[in-house]
């Protein structure tokens, strides 16, 4: 994810060491100079996100990582920075919550990521790779949609993506300095009026303006950027709705069911905002169940019933406290709905 | 019957660097000389055209709405850090926090005394107030002792809430800051006092040479329920005796 990042065009990356993502923090200290960025080990994850912040308001894209707890500090921040319009990349490798919790994979921040997290009336694009080829391509995706909507972009990940190693082909660099000028950075006002970056408007009127407008593209985002993989669908009579590497172990289940008879499918939401409510709401007409399962208690749950509105089961299956769902468990599951 | 204007020369004017706007603060209150201090500053160095300003939480929250410069806005006690982002990716450009005693010395003191450690080549301007302006006369990290604050009305206990933090003293001692200083605006000599050490500061910004800090002990007349003169007084006779004024460290 970090060589993705400075292959995004990533040039001023701020951190603070927590696990387990430290190697994210590592690697930028060794390779961003050598690619002209800027890498500071920060007193915080709060200085780390307003670091960010100037960077951003700079002109220049910028990435800060952390895990959980860390998360819940950057969130002060990530409310800044979308009130003030400013493209940033949050890496979010969830560990076990909430508290100190453990160092173990888990799902547990998924309302703070897609439901707000931090104060005030804003979204955020989150995607949640699957896979380390996935972590690649959602890192420069994400730079490149930060800047088309002027926004905060989270990845989110998992202690188990954290930690696993797979074989990836790098895509080619991004120059930054082929990327669309930002006109509004603060690059010092020459020859310009001067541009000010801010998400303070004391007038009510001005702010419900500043604020309608930014919900406007919070709805293009909503019609154009939805992501999502269907997976064996077509003959399914039960769908298994994952994301990230709790998806990689529904596709082990779907073997199994399969070779039991059972029609199984998986829908894998990547972006978990905007959540791919059409689909499933498609599906949910034609299989007898939408079993939903996450490494937490059931919180892109809520998602999926929204989508489904009552029109199929929406049975739940999770695993609490940093432990991974095992393939015979949601078997298990599953087959209470297959008929 | 009124004077001609026709006649007269200008002699003195608003500094290029700030828009034809009013300030926000308070009659008699100091922020308004500082700010102007700043600007003028600005002007005589020729860098309104790369300068950066962070404004911070508090009554100077909308002063990028003054100058006439680029601007941002920091949350509560973080301008310290979004300088540090500015500047890191753009070097070239001339980079300045202001920022009251709240904002600092208190929540923002781990922001505040890391910059100050790395040595970020910024300029903060620190404006001590021993109170809580904007929201009304709370109790700041650098109320005096006995002082009478809305948050600690028989006034400031050691006991209970601990003594002035001197952050100019606490960031002296750090290895990496160019020039710390504490000024005063009282009296003229304290006001042209303050403009030689903001533009030293702005000079070792410019030079390259590191991080600056400039504390400015500041009224409140409004908070203090004072008039501006009885504001001044208590500055010149009671305050510098908590927070004496001088260099703490030049290293220019």
């Amino acid at each position: 994810m970090a060589e993705a990042a400075i292959r995004g065009g990533c040039r001023a990356y701020f951190g603070y060491p927590i696990t387990p993502q430290n190697e994210l923090l590592e690697y930028m200290s060794a390779h961003m100079s050598k690619a002209g960025g800027v890498f500071i080990q920060a007193e915080s994850e709060v200085a780390a996100i307003n670091m960010c912040y100037g960077a951003a308001a700079a002109g220049v894209r910028t990435m800060t990582s952390s895990s959980s707890p860390g998360i819940s500090l950057k969130l002060e921040g990530i409310s800044y920075l979308a009130g003030a319009d400013l493209p940033c990349v949050v890496v979010n490798v969830v560990r076990g919550g909430p508290g100190l919790g453990n160092i173990a994979p888990a799902q547990g921040d998924y309302f703070q990521a897609t439901k707000g997290g931090g104060h005030g009336d804003y979204r955020m694009i989150v995607l949640g790779p699957a896979t380390i080829p996935e972590s690649v391509e959602l890192v420069m995706l994400a730079f490149e949609l930060a800047d088309k909507y002027r926004g905060p972009v989270m990845v989110l990940a998992d202690g188990m993506l954290g930690q696993m190693m797979e074989p990836v082909v790098l895509p080619d660099p991004v120059d930054p300095a082929t990327l669309p000028a930002k006109t509004w950075a603060l690059t010092g006002a020459r020859g310009r009026e001067p541009n000010i970056v801010t998400s303070f408007y004391l007038d009510p009127g001005e702010l419900s303006a500043v604020d309608v407008k930014r919900q406007g593209r919070y709805r293009q985002i909503e019609e154009r950027e939805v992501r999502y993989e269907e997976y064996q669908t077509a003959d399914a009579t039960v769908i298994i709705a994952a994301y990230g590497s709790v998806a990689r172990i529904a596709r082990t289940v779907i073997k199994m069911a399969r070779s039991d008879g059972i029609k199984l499918g998986l829908l894998r939401p990547i972006t978990l905002w905007p959540f791919p409510y059409a689909p499933l709401r498609a599906l949910a007409d034609r299989v007898d169940a939408i079993l939903t399962v996450e490494m937490n208690a059931g919180q892109m749950l809520e998602d999926v019933r929204l989508a489904v509105a009552e029109r199929t089961e929406t049975p739940f299956y999770g695993e609490l406290g940093g432990l991974v769902p095992s393939p015979r468990d949601i078997l298990r599951e599953v087959k209470r709905y297959a008929r | 019957m009124p004077a001609s204007t026709e006649n007269m020369v200008k002699v003195f004017g608003r500094p290029e660097s700030l828009n034809e706007v009013q300030f926000s603060y308070c009659p008699g209150c100091h922020h308004g000389v500082i700010t102007r201090i700043i600007a003028q500053t600005i002007d005589d160095l020729g860098i309104r055209d790369r300068t950066v300003l962070i404004a911070p939480v508090g009554c100077s929250v909308s002063m990028y709405q003054w100058f006439r410069c680029d601007g941002t806005q920091a949350a509560h006690g973080r301008a310290c850090a979004v300088a540090t982002g500015i500047k890191r990716v753009n070097p070239n450009l001339i980079v300045f926090t202001y920022q009251g005693d709240g904002d600092l010395a208190a929540i923002g003191t781990a922001e505040s005394i890391h910059a100050a450690n790395r040595g970020e080549n910024i300029t903060v301007i620190f404006i001590n107030n021993q109170i809580y302006g904007m929201t009304g006369g709370q109790m700041a990290p650098t109320t005096l002792l006995g002082q009478w604050a809305t948050s600690c009305p028989a006034g400031r206990d050691s006991g209970l809430t601990g003594y002035p933090l001197r952050f100019a003293e606490m960031v002296a001692q750090l290895d990496a800051p160019v020039y710390v200083t504490r000024q005063s605006l009282y009296d003229q000599k304290r006001i042209m006092a303050t403009s030689r050490a903001v533009m030293k500061a702005f000079r070792y910004q410019i030079e390259g040479k590191g991080y600056s800090l400039v504390e400015v002990l500041t009224n409140c007349p409004t908070n203090w329920k004072m008039s501006p003169v009885e504001a001044n007084r208590r500055l010149a006779e009671v305050v510098i005796e908590t927070f004496p004024l001088g260099d703490l460290v030049d290293r220019g």
